[in-house]
């Protein structure tokens, strides 16, 4: 059995440790929000955050998350109050298919734990999800109108 | 206006109008069981239905069914706001709903239910107006009838029937009875375009808050009650066969249910996604990898490389004018790569098989083919399977094909439960329908005052038209794998194109921009070739050849005035580019700096003519994103082959575009009036040649094979 917290809601679990958390979120615990684009790390479109930490979610085992706080797409805000990024997203028009968005905001939203205004240059070293539809453009936008700009506030 | 290839699916869909006329009643399918909604809310069915498109509820929201897959390009937005300006009810009353798989709502071109082309907005502009226009004159002379006046002294505005003169309304909501029993008008009167209050004016998608916070629902997503999961497992090689296989410790995985053979190979069939891949792992199979095992791409390339050289099997594609002109005269040899699709959203599809029926919940762009499909595997009849689209992540082609909704139907119908097939990005990117290999021959001839008077481009391509599954036409000529050569605008004389089919056991995909994307690429660095030849700026010399289509030169001029063209920034040099793609004319100017041997794109300015923009910020969504698509996959993007199974595995040796690749795109908009054109392909194919003009402007590099990390080593 393992215990995860997900969204603030704990979850026992009658699955392997190593299952990755991807598998125990959408298949198991039915949340569909967090995606599956590549299985290895490489796309991010199943990023969430495991305490403060944007981690990519189709390789981080279910025993590495017992204990922690799991967020996921669905609780980065609530419908009163989504995040600045949710928001900002909505403002500038970023998704298209949108696939790739719920990892797209969780691993900026992560990012700015600890960067709180990143610049665009900031988003070429540190972000690197795929958005197929070429979002990329209207992403810089976007995080430059949640957290101005690169710009401390 | 309407291209070749447009006039290629008429035909073929002529193949299947006899299923066409059968198809599920609306109101059932639009009534969605087993808790998997393809649309952004729940169905409500009651109310005004006056046709397929549309029903109006008591409480004044509208229902509006979109019958086109929803990949990205806005057709969920689109499409309702076409109707709803027409009908005159606000964005905020209108309901979205895919549409079900049906007769009523096929494409009037295509004759099938599919989407592709970049031709929804443009064939369905005057069905969805003439639809919103019928319900509206009903609703009014519904409210005319109960007021006992001429419905000529009504207007409508905001979902509200108005009679100024006696001061009073009624909504619409309050008309669905009374409406029903009014006959639909014969021709109903359709606003002039000075009276939209949405066509042009809506910004927003009504798909956005839905993408922004988990809810919106791809295929992926679907759950059935009851349902497992599965993945297959593929021969690697194309064209081979399973011959035996040994599940025996692909059952022993914790969570595996099943083990079954399905014509595509062998399915895993889990408790859980991950369980299937898993148990794929465990699987010991033998495999007769038939004669494609012998194939590389140099194998291929090389033969490609002798049939453009020796014409061998070519077929006449286009024939203008003399074939011995003298003058200046330039030869080059173009070779394109394969290239994937890899839209983020693997393949999968959920299927239910039962004694009534087949139900199948798709992120598929090809409702009718899907449906005819299913009912071919399940033996029922075509009227017994249900089709609900769902959200497609990315399509680009990629979800023309019937594989992945054929996976699904196999395998409920072998495990007689609810099943959601799942690919693995491995078995996406090994799996394709790919962009094909192209290997071009051209020649081009220049005039003592360097003009362009003669041209020669014979095209090595497999037909995408029958990896479509449709048949060519007897001459063998597929128009669709010489797009951008038979139909290019260019004023040039003297022209003679060939198509030579080579048959290569790849599996041929339409890949945004199909036949397109690569040989606009070999026409527009070859007119930069011969622009330099001819000591002529690439720009007039263009214009010198677009005399005939002045929409598409100012197109040209547009972009060059926006770029500053021959101004580029600091570091930079430019390159520019033309295309025109099913009716839509568009134009890049790139600037570029190498950074070693790569590449680097700092601004890419790009501008189409795309008539009318029913939403001029999804327009230009479309036009960044195929900027970036179309430079994603010239910079780096590749496909191998050897010994007959493709080399790459994922995105880490599948090489797509990051953040950190992206230029600035700015995106203009030319209204030239009239109907809309199509907005999702066109821009796809003019940025690679545009970047690669820019580095011959740098360094006398000239690419002539893609992607670049092939042509600048």
């Amino acid at each position: 059995m393992v215990s995860l917290t997900i969204n603030g809601e704990k979850h026992d679990l009658d699955i392997p440790d190593e299952m990755p958390l991807l598998w125990a979120i959408r298949d198991v615990v039915g949340l569909t929000g967090t995606k599956f684009g590549c299985g290895v790390a490489q796309c991010g479109c199943c990023t969430v955050h495991l305490d403060d930490a944007a981690v990519r979610s189709c390789v981080t085992p279910v025993s590495a998350a017992v204990g922690k706080s799991i967020t996921t797409i669905e609780a980065l805000g609530t419908a009163e109050q989504p995040h600045a990024l949710q928001q900002a997203w909505i403002a500038e028009e970023v998704p298209q298919c949108g696939y790739c968005q719920s990892g797209q905001l969780m691993a900026i939203s992560g990012l700015l734990k600890t960067n709180p205004h990143p610049t665009d240059a900031d988003l070429a070293s540190s972000i690197t999800n795929i958005c197929r539809c070429g979002t990329y453009g209207r992403i810089r936008k976007a995080v430059a109108q949640a957290t101005g700009g690169g710009q401390p506030s | 206006m309407t291209t070749i290839n447009r006039g290629d699916f008429v035909r073929l869909g002529s193949m299947f109008a006899g299923s066409l006329v059968l198809g599920v009643g609306a109101s059932g399918c639009a009534n969605q069981s087993h808790g998997a909604p393809a649309g952004s809310v729940s169905p409500e069915t009651a109310g005004f239905k006056p046709n397929a498109w549309l029903i109006v509820h008591p409480d004044e929201k509208v229902t509006i069914f979109v019958n086109k897959s929803e990949m990205g390009q806005g057709v969920a937005t689109g499409m309702p706001t076409i109707v709803a300006d027409e009908l005159d009810i606000p964005m905020a009353n209108v309901i979205m709903q895919f549409a079900p798989a049906a007769a009523a709502y096929v494409d009037p071109g295509f004759h099938l239910q599919i989407t592709g082309g970049s031709t929804s907005t443009a064939s369905m502009w005057m069905p969805l107006r003439t639809a919103g226009a019928s319900a509206r004159a009903m609703l009014v002379a519904a409210a005319a009838k109960q007021w006992g006046v001429d419905p000529s002294t009504l207007s409508t505005k905001d979902g509200t029937v108005i009679d100024a003169k006696n001061n009073r309304t009624a909504s619409y909501g309050s008309l669905v009875t009374a409406a029903a029993s009014i006959p639909a008008p014969a021709k109903p009167t359709l606003k002039t375009p000075d009276q939209f209050t949405l066509i042009g004016k809506v910004n927003k998608r009504i798909d956005t808050p839905l993408k922004v916070n988990g809810t919106a629902k791809y295929g992926i997503d679907v759950r059935v009650p009851g349902m497992k999961f599965a993945s297959v497992l593929y021969p690697p090689v194309f064209g081979a066969k399973v011959t035996s296989f040994d599940a025996t410790k692909a059952k022993q995985v914790k969570g595996v249910i099943d083990v079954v053979q399905i014509p595509s190979g062998i399915a895993v069939v889990a408790d859980n996604s991950w369980a299937a891949f898993q148990g794929k792992v465990a699987l010991t199979v033998q495999y007769d990898n038939g004669p494609f095992a012998n194939q590389s791409t140099e194998t291929l390339k090389t033969r490609y490389l002798e049939l453009a050289r020796t014409g061998a099997g070519a077929i006449p594609a286009l024939s203008r004018g003399s074939k011995s002109v003298s003058g200046k005269r330039l030869e080059a040899t173009y070779f394109g790569n394969l290239a994937a699709h890899a839209a983020m959203e693997p393949m999968n599809a959920t299927a239910s098989v039962t004694h009534d029926g087949v139900e199948i919940w798709a992120p598929t762009q090809v409702q009718t083919l899907a449906q005819a499909s299913a009912a071919k595997i399940a033996g029922v009849p075509v009227n017994k399977v249900q089709i609900h689209t769902t959200y497609l992540g990315g399509g680009f082609g990629r979800r023309l094909y019937t594989d992945f909704t054929n996976d699904a139907v196999w395998v409920s119908k072998a495990i007689k439960a609810p099943v959601q097939v799942i690919w693995q990005r491995e078995d996406d990117t090994q799996h394709d329908w790919y962009k094909p290999m192209g290997a071009n021959s051209v020649s081009g001839v220049l005039d003592d005052r360097g003009n362009l008077v003669a041209m020669q481009h014979t095209v090595v391509m497999d037909s995408i038209y029958q990896g479509l599954g449709f048949p060519l036409p007897p001459s063998g000529l597929d128009s669709v794998s010489m797009d951008s050569v038979v139909n290019s605008q260019y004023g040039i004389p003297n022209f003679h194109a060939y198509y030579i089919n080579p048959k290569s056991g790849v599996p041929p995909g339409s890949l945004r921009a199909p036949g397109a994307n690569w040989n606009n690429f070999v026409m527009e660095s070859f007119i930069d070739e011969l622009a330099h030849a001819a000591g002529k700026d690439p720009l007039e010399f263009r214009l010198a050849l677009l005399q005939k289509y002045p929409h598409s030169a100012n197109v040209l001029r547009t972009v060059a005035k926006n770029a500053s063209w021959g101004s580029p920034a600091a570091g930079t040099k430019q390159g520019i580019a033309f295309g025109f793609w099913n009716g839509t004319a568009a134009a890049t100017v790139a600037e570029v700096s190498m950074n070693g041997n790569t590449p680097r794109v700092h601004r890419a300015f790009v501008v189409a003519d795309v008539g009318r923009a029913v939403n001029p910020t999804i327009v230009r969504q479309q036009l960044e994103g195929a900027t970036n698509y179309g430079l994603s996959m010239a910079l780096a993007s590749i496909i191998t082959i050897k010994n007959g199974a493709v080399q790459q595995h994922n995105f880490y040796d599948y090489l797509v575009m990051r953040i950190d690749q992206a230029p600035e795109v700015h995106a203009d908009i030319i209204e030239s009036g009239g109907s809309p054109t199509g907005i999702g392909e066109i821009a796809t194919v003019t940025i690679a040649p545009a970047v690669a003009n820019a580095v011959f402007a740098i360094n006398g590099k000239r690419a002539r094979v893609l992607p670049f990390t092939q042509a600048y080593g």
